[in-house]
């Protein structure tokens, strides 16, 4: 087993930061709009070097998405930021109509998404967002896991032709990953082979199902960990490879259970090779104020509500 | 284009077009005959005369005039127009809102049908998207327009007043934005049902350039949008209040409510070809 350590936390939002200047150097193309957040979105540094790229719209966002659409049809690419909150619910009629219904090649991408968001409560701690964006057809939908990750994932829906969903959060978490990794979307990345169960993680809790799987090998379980970055297109093939070798499943996501990653993969399970799965994510509830560690212990959602999941996938074998 | 014609050769286009609607809403017994009628001399005028625009379609539009109907379901409209300008064989035009037609009840992209940039029909979001391609072309330091058209009650949806208090404020000044003020929306009147109160006050308390003009005189429609095309590159965005007659040229549609969804039977399909007889040849 690759034994995972990080020198370093960053937020996964400096991540898209990073990732917007980046594409927007490589693509002339790449625009951006934010709605009254350009410092929670990390977007200074694409404002500094590109001022006549950006457009602050204001606190507006149905606006914003309209806008959005209008600039694509020009070639443009624009890329959207505000609060996952605001970047789906608040928005889904503009984003299913002009946007994807429209196939315009607009980039949503969304920062402070689930619980992690913390003292600021329900509110503006979406869990439905991977629901709402997975279920529009035609929709991209990418959830990467550490900085180095989401930086690569921005740069590379710059050269992806179509609407993309990008989700990202607000607290630290361990950079694991490679600084110059290439980020192929819809291909999952195993972290760590094993035989005994497949965890399939998206967002943080790629690095929980890491703390998990080392718990889990010292009770003698090995465990297969894949990182599901991109949750649609979903990689099927590399979910049925993991399941004929370990026969039982773990989904965790930072995300309501009805209608995320494990939905996705319960779906293509039951048509194809079904197993018995668990399911870390909320139990369809809204969350609460509270700092982000307190708040993924007392919804489940970290490494030691992995290790529980994992168990009881193996006992119903 | 036919740049060249009459104020007499576009009303001849206009009263073909009023045909194409009526006869296409009677074709598949659905669809929203009313405001396309009251529309009608607009559309035709800016296609006709006004825009800059190429036939041979490219979603980009680059250095190209862009137009987007925002009130998505008076599609037969746009069709008709779409088809007479040369963007399609007007005989596509008998597969409206049927099924496996690239027709749909409302505008759509999906179907990649020329001269659609934009889906509508979720009313509110057309303002918002013509800011955007107008954006790009000032980006791209072009001397084309963006022409948008809206449904008055459609100035209900919130989404409206975020566009039109951004537009001002950022100076989009190659942007012209047409209001249909027919006065009629589904439920009855716009006053009945949430009146708009004074429109010309209000956009302009916004800090827009405001025009009004009789939507259903073809002469001072062409004069209005000429004017309005003199008046871009000022510093700020232009809306204009037409005011028509929801239904006209067929008599007994005209100014009611109620011929805001719903189709012609056939005896009324045959009154109201009658009413616009003269044909320059229908699909």
């Amino acid at each position: 087993m690759t034994k995972y350590t990080f020198t370093e936390k960053k937020d996964t939002r400096s991540g898209f930061g990073a990732g917007l200047v980046e594409a927007a150097r490589r693509n002339d193309k790449v625009v951006a709009l934010c709605a009254d957040l350009i410092g929670s979105l990390k977007m200074e540094a694409f404002i500094k070097e590109f001022p006549g790229r950006f457009t602050q719209v204001g606190i507006a966002e149905a606006n914003m998405m309209g806008i959005a659409a209008g600039m694509s049809i020009g070639g443009e690419i624009p890329f959207t930021g505000t609060f996952a909150n605001f970047s789906t619910g608040r928005v889904y009629d503009q984003i299913r109509q002009s946007i994807a219904y429209s196939g315009k090649n607009v980039k949503i991408c969304a920062s402070h998404a689930g619980l992690t968001l913390g003292e600021d409560g329900a509110t503006h701690q979406i869990l439905e967002d991977i629901g709402m964006m997975k279920m529009l057809p035609g929709m991209t939908v990418i959830n990467p896991c550490d900085y180095n990750q989401t930086k690569a994932a921005t740069i590379a829906i710059a050269d992806f032709q179509g609407p993309v969903y990008l989700r990202f959060g607000r607290p630290v978490v361990p950079i694991f990953t490679g600084e110059d990794q290439v980020f192929e979307i819809g291909k999952a990345w195993m972290v760590n082979e094993g035989a005994d169960v497949s965890i399939f993680a998206t967002g943080h809790l790629v690095w929980e199902a890491i703390q998990a799987a080392e718990q889990l090998e010292e009770m003698g379980i090995k465990a297969e960990v894949v990182n599901i970055h991109t949750i649609k297109p979903l990689d099927e093939l590399a979910v049925l490879k993991s399941v004929a070798k370990t026969r039982c499943v773990v989904s965790a996501e930072e995300h309501n259970r009805i209608g995320g990653l494990g939905d996705s993969i319960a779906q293509l399970l039951i048509k194809q090779d079904p197993v018995p799965q668990e399911f870390v994510a909320t139990d369809d509830t809204f969350g609460e104020s509270g700092k982000p560690a307190e708040l993924m212990e007392k919804y489940g959602l970290n490494a030691a509500s992995i290790v529980k999941a994992a168990q009881r996938a193996m006992q119903r074998k | 284009m036919s740049r060249e014609l009459s104020i007499a050769g576009l009303e001849d286009l206009a009263t073909q077009v009023r045909r194409d609607i009526v006869r296409m809403v009677h074709g598949c017994q659905s669809g929203h005959p009313g405001g396309s009628l009251g529309c009608t001399d607009f559309l035709v005028a800016l296609y006709f005369k006004i825009m800059n625009h190429d036939t041979s379609f490219s979603m980009e539009g680059v250095n190209e005039d862009l137009f987007f109907l925002s009130n998505g379901h008076i599609s037969p409209l746009l069709y008709a127009v779409l088809a007479r300008s040369g963007y399609f064989d007007p005989a596509e035009l008998s597969t409206f809102r049927k099924i496996n037609s690239r027709l749909q009840g409302h505008p759509t992209t999906h179907e990649g049908l020329p001269g659609i940039r934009m889906s509508s029909g979720s009313l509110g979001q057309g303002l918002s998207v013509a800011i955007g391609a107008a954006i790009t072309k000032k980006r791209r330091n072009e001397t084309s327009l963006v022409f948008s058209l809206h449904g008055d009650g459609e100035l209900q949806e919130g989404q409206i007043w975020e566009a039109a208090l951004f537009a001002p404020a950022k100076k989009i000044d190659n942007l012209v934005v047409t209001i249909d003020v027919n006065g009629q929306q589904i439920d009855g009147s716009t006053n009945d049902v949430l009146s708009l109160g004074d429109l010309r006050a209000k956009w302009m308390a916004f800090g827009w350039e405001v025009i009004e003009l009789e939507g259903n005189n073809m002469k001072e429609i062409v004069e209005a949008l000429t004017f309005a095309k003199s008046r871009t590159f000022r510093g700020k965005p232009i809306v204009i209040l037409m005011h028509t007659n929801m239904g006209h040229g067929v008599s007994f549609m005209t100014g009611s409510h109620k011929w805001h969804g719903i189709a012609p039977n056939d005896e009324q399909l045959n009154m109201a070809l009658s009413e616009l007889s003269s044909t320059l040849s229908d699909y």
